[in-house]
């Protein structure tokens, strides 16, 4: 499974490399997201609605899984 | 222009007025029994039956606070300590001032949830106030995305599970009908037009209180020590004065937000939050994907208006507004415009003519226009 390590980066940083890494992605995969700044937690789901991606929650702190669906 | 109302507003003319006639005649301290105290008394008298007419309450049941935190402390403690028997448990909804939030904090603090356009959920409220709930609290009207909520569904289950509900009415006070079924109901003289360092505490008759401070002979007992009387005479006379502009102004300011609403959902990648119909009349929350909340303040600062932000950035702890947080909504970018009397429509205008140009041009800057 691929990475976004953006730990360490403040948001909107860790969605703004969600959103870059998307074009590269194919359909189903999912990427997992590493982000302790605390907005993460809301603006990661809230990104996948907007964007309509799924939302595969945190399996663990600071770690967001996002799947492509488009 | 100053577009963050909700954090403070200028003071009201006619409380201008009121402090400045107060400088020179109440001053005096009005627990004393020579001439110009007992002036002082009678003002803080007619300062408070003002306010309670108002507010919907008995002028016995009004005290005032040094300011609305205060307030919530002293109101949510009050209401604990007097039903300390009952139990511990004080049911909030997950969208409550800050100040409230910490008060609660010091007992058993149940959240309940809100919907994604901030409403609290009825239901799940009543369920959580099984036995041993000492108190309930509910902000009238949400500060950061302006979404009325339920009181009186609420107040009603409260009033069945005889549970007292504290009423945060910090929003409304001045600006909309205040709603019954509380039993503490607090609010903030600087968010009517009043001056700062005035709060108020209502606390109606019967309701089991114990002030959470040593018991002076100050304000009925139930805050510490002699109110800043010129202040508080300020403070009632701009709250009479926005109460009697108050629908005028809902009708005027209303439809400049609905405009906000409307020109700003039509750029690109921004979600409006808050309930566009139940919400207060002069209050809009937005936030831009990609961009920093931080960023967006000055870039507007530097256009000339000036706004507040939910986003961590902007935060002195760094964290994202619990209210975006508790509605799922996007919480970085985040813009709150908040309308004040001094708002006129060429206002709104011009922010609306500034605002794409601005999230744009920061968008190009951080390279993230593409995406």
């Amino acid at each position: 499974m691929r990475t976004i390590d953006a730990r360490g980066q403040r948001c909107p940083v860790p969605v703004i490399e969600l959103a870059k890494a998307l074009p590269s992605m194919v359909l189903g995969e999912v990427v997992e997201v590493l982000a302790d700044d605390p907005a993460a937690a809301a603006d990661i789901p809230a990104w996948c609605r907007m964007r309509g991606q799924a939302y595969d929650g945190s399996p663990s702190p600071d770690t967001y899984l996002v799947r492509k669906l488009q | 222009m100053n577009f963050d109302s909700a954090s403070g507003l200028a003071l009201h003319p006619a409380g201008r007025e009121a402090l400045l006639a107060a400088l020179d005649d109440g001053w005096a301290d009005p627990g004393r029994l020579y001439s110009s105290a007992r002036r002082a008394r009678q003002l803080l008298d007619g300062a408070r039956a003002s306010v309670a007419a108002v507010l919907g309450a008995r002028p016995d049941e009004v005290t005032f606070t040094p300011n609305g935190t205060t307030s919530l402390y002293a109101g949510i403690r009050g209401l604990a300590a007097g039903r300390a028997r009952v139990g511990n448990r004080v049911v909030h909804s997950a969208i409550e001032h800050s100040a409230a939030l910490h008060a609660c904090a010091e007992h058993e603090a149940v959240s309940v949830p809100v919907s994604s356009e901030g409403r609290v959920d009825v239901e799940a409220f009543g369920a959580a106030l099984t036995g041993g709930t000492a108190l309930a609290c509910l902000i009238a009207a949400s500060h950061e995305v302006g979404t009325v909520q339920p009181v009186p569904a609420v107040a009603d289950l409260c009033a069945a599970a005889e549970v007292p509900l504290l009423v945060d009415a910090a929003m409304i006070a001045g600006r909309a009908p205040v709603p019954t079924g509380w039993s503490v109901l607090t609010a903030s003289a600087r968010k009517w037009g009043g001056p700062p360092g005035v709060g108020v505490l209502a606390v109606r008759t019967g309701v089991r209180y114990r002030p959470p401070y040593p018991e002076d002979e100050h304000e009925l007992g139930t805050a510490a020590g002699s109110v800043a009387l010129p202040s508080v005479l300020a403070a009632a006379a701009a709250l009479e004065a926005a109460q009697a502009e108050s629908a005028a102004e809902d009708a005027r300011l209303r439809p400049l937000v609905d405009r906000i609403r409307t020109s700003v959902a039509a750029l690109p990648d921004v979600e409006v939050v808050g309930d566009p119909v139940g919400r207060l009349p002069h209050l809009v929350t937005f936030s831009f994907l990609y961009l920093d909340g931080e960023q967006l303040v000055r870039a507007l600062d530097a256009e000339g208006f000036e706004v507040s932000s939910g986003s961590s950035c902007t935060s002195s702890t760094l964290e994202p507004s619990h209210v975006l947080v508790a509605m799922g909504v996007l919480t970085h970018g985040n813009v709150r415009v908040s309308l004040s009397r001094d708002t006129t429509a060429d206002d709104v205008d011009r922010f609306l003519g500034v605002l794409p140009g601005v999230v744009s041009r920061l968008r190009t800057e951080a390279g993230v226009e593409a995406l």
